[in-house]
């Protein structure tokens, strides 16, 4: 189902409510599920989780430090830890938290950052997350994943409970559906999922920005053009064995991300694909290395070419080269 | 207890002349209350780290690693022979504590760590009925990080009273006197002021810290604050209060001068003690 249609059938839910009802579901069974939030239970749509299981939520006010200080001591003694933050805030002023207290110590907290990207949109660059992949990416020990749809997202949690590993899960806010009205999909992290097969060119796409890709290779198909699109949820450990697969067979490649253009995505594809010797004609969409245009999440992936136009457009280019 | 402190000073300075690096000063201030913790206070041993009912203790001071590092082997985690890797390649003995070893809780390091991991595992043991402590020491240099007055809030609003957060107040860090650095004092007040329940203790006197200790919580439903007043260098006189052995390394003729005054030291120590 589309995510227009959805919205119009009033199906469609943000990855975060997903993320909210999954938690609720799964900490009724299991009293080790904990929450920690940062004054963020409104905006990571948690409030019904604390009123439903109080003794499974831990509060620590606007202290993003201590928010992941205080998980990564919680997940040492075996809880199962959910640590909840505007993505913004999180990885950037609780990130030698991040690298220490949970990767580094190897505290198996699940890191959360909602509101990712650009999603507060007009609220400007201070509540913007466009590095987060990029600084996740250069630390060990945890995996990074940006579930594209309400499926991803379902599934990224329950993983996310049962692996005992740090991990950062990343979560926009806009209403989205499922990418595929039939699913068998087997998740896994680092595993990426193939959402339309096609053999002209590779789009890889992560979070939000799979719907714009898919919507970009449904216009393609009318020029017949047949477009690949994959959802590559987890950045890291990156599905390479998919990224080679899908860069030889397409005559060109396209990434698409929320996110700055410097680190993320795009350049671990071309990392990884220069490395192995694999050259087709690449582009990386994503935010550009400047003041960021203000506006809506819309108007700014509207802006950069981050949507079924611009992302349509950039493969034509390609392959034209 | 007296006699053992001498062994852990002797060890110390071994270990860091041996591997020409280490934080001689602050070690050397918090012996004396890791010697309290861990052979009066801490239920904890290589026979029980496991257990999910142990005590723990962070070492937020991560820098005085040395100090550490030597009570770990006394208390049997490994043979303290172990510590001649030191700061060498490839050994899992490094400048500040890692899981890597055994008897570590907390990779810890960065300032301003332990006492919000400290906090989040106090608050575990409540949520699970489970009757442990969590002690975490700081350096008195560490204090201006703000992480841990944001951890300081959490303990108190969530009634921590298993939890001990020791200051190790030497008054000393790498620029000069912490109270020209930044001045965090009073320390009591700042702490009493955030919920907490607060004492004063000599450092390096045994029976006031197992006192102090012994006394834990100071009051129901409030996280325990020690201030002990402790000496940078404590032990060998030339160090003593002396900045530059903060990470200062002997010489020789200085390490062989540091051992005999210990040496000294403990012929005068009666043997019970």
């Amino acid at each position: 189902m589309g995510v227009e249609v959805a919205i119009e059938q009033g199906k469609a839910k943000a990855n975060l409510d997903v993320f909210s009802a999954t938690l609720q579901e799964l900490a009724a069974n299991d009293r080790d599920i904990v929450v920690v939030t940062s004054d963020s239970r409104g905006s990571g749509k948690l409030g019904p989780f604390g009123q439903k299981y109080p003794g499974q939520h831990v509060e620590v006010g606007i202290a993003e430090q201590n928010l992941v200080g205080v998980a990564a001591g919680l997940a040492s003694a075996g809880k199962k830890v959910f640590a909840v933050s505007p993505a913004c805030f999180l990885t950037a002023r609780a990130l030698e938290q991040i690298k220490n207290d949970v990767a580094y110590s190897d505290n198996p907290v699940k890191v959360v950052g909602i509101s990712a990207g650009v999603s507060y949109g007009a609220l400007g660059s201070t509540h913007h997350s466009l590095h987060d992949f990029a600084v996740l990416r250069a630390i060990n020990n945890i995996i990074v994943v940006a579930p594209a749809d309400n499926f991803e997202t379902k599934q990224a949690i329950g993983l996310a409970v049962e692996i005992n590993r740090p991990i950062y899960l990343r979560f926009g806010k806009k209403p989205m559906s499922d990418l595929k009205e039939e699913n068998d999909d087997v998740f896994q992290f680092g595993k990426g999922r193939v959402v339309i097969d096609g053999d002209d060119v590779a789009i890889i796409a992560t979070g939000e920005t799979v719907y714009p890709a898919l919507q970009a290779a449904k216009r393609l198909s009318n020029q017949n053009i047949n477009a690949l699109v994959v959802s590559m949820h987890t950045i890291k450990p990156l599905d390479t064995d998919l990224l080679k697969n899908v860069a030889e067979k397409c005559r060109a490649v396209v990434t698409v991300e929320e996110h700055s253009v410097c680190g993320g995505l795009g350049e671990a594809c071309a990392s990884y694909l220069l490395q192995n010797g694999i050259s087709k004609p690449f582009k990386i969409l994503g935010i550009p290395d400047e003041y960021t245009v203000t506006g809506s999440q819309q108007d700014i992936f509207n802006h950069y070419g981050i949507n079924e136009e611009g992302i349509a457009n950039t493969a034509l280019s390609l392959l034209k080269k | 207890m007296t006699k053992k402190s001498i062994e852990y000073r002797k060890n110390i300075l071994k270990y860091i002349f041996h591997a020409n690096a280490g934080h001689t000063g602050g070690s050397l201030s918090c012996i004396d209350i890791l010697n309290v913790l861990y052979n009066h206070v801490l239920n904890t041993g290589p026979e029980n780290f496991k257990s999910p009912d142990r005590d723990r203790y962070i070492q937020s001071k991560g820098h005085s690693v040395e100090a550490l590092f030597v009570v770990l082997a006394d208390k049997g985690f490994y043979p303290v022979s172990d510590l001649e890797t030191l700061c060498k390649y490839r050994s899992h003995y490094i400048g500040h504590p890692t899981r890597k070893v055994n008897g570590v809780e907390q990779n810890t390091g960065a300032l301003g760590h332990g006492l919000p991991i400290s906090v989040g595992t106090a608050l575990a043991a409540k949520m699970d009925n489970r009757k442990y402590r969590v002690f975490t020491l700081l350096g008195d240099g560490e204090l201006p990080e703000g992480s841990n007055w944001e951890a300081a809030l959490t303990a108190a609003h969530y009634k921590l009273d298993n939890l001990c957060a020791i200051i190790d107040h030497n008054k000393l860090q790498i620029t000069g006197p912490t109270s020209e650095v930044c001045n965090t004092n009073p320390i009591d007040a700042k702490f009493e002021s955030f919920g907490w329940s607060v004492r004063h203790v000599d450092g390096h006197n045994f029976e006031e810290l197992k006192e102090t200790f012994d006394a834990m919580p100071f009051t129901e439903g409030k996280p325990s604050l020690v201030i002990a007043h402790t000496i940078k260098g404590k032990g060998i006189s030339y160090m003593e209060n002396v900045l530059k052995w903060h990470h200062g390394v002997p010489t020789e003729k200085q390490y062989e001068d540091a051992l005999s005054e210990l040496d000294n030291a403990m012929i005068t120590v009666p043997d019970d003690f």
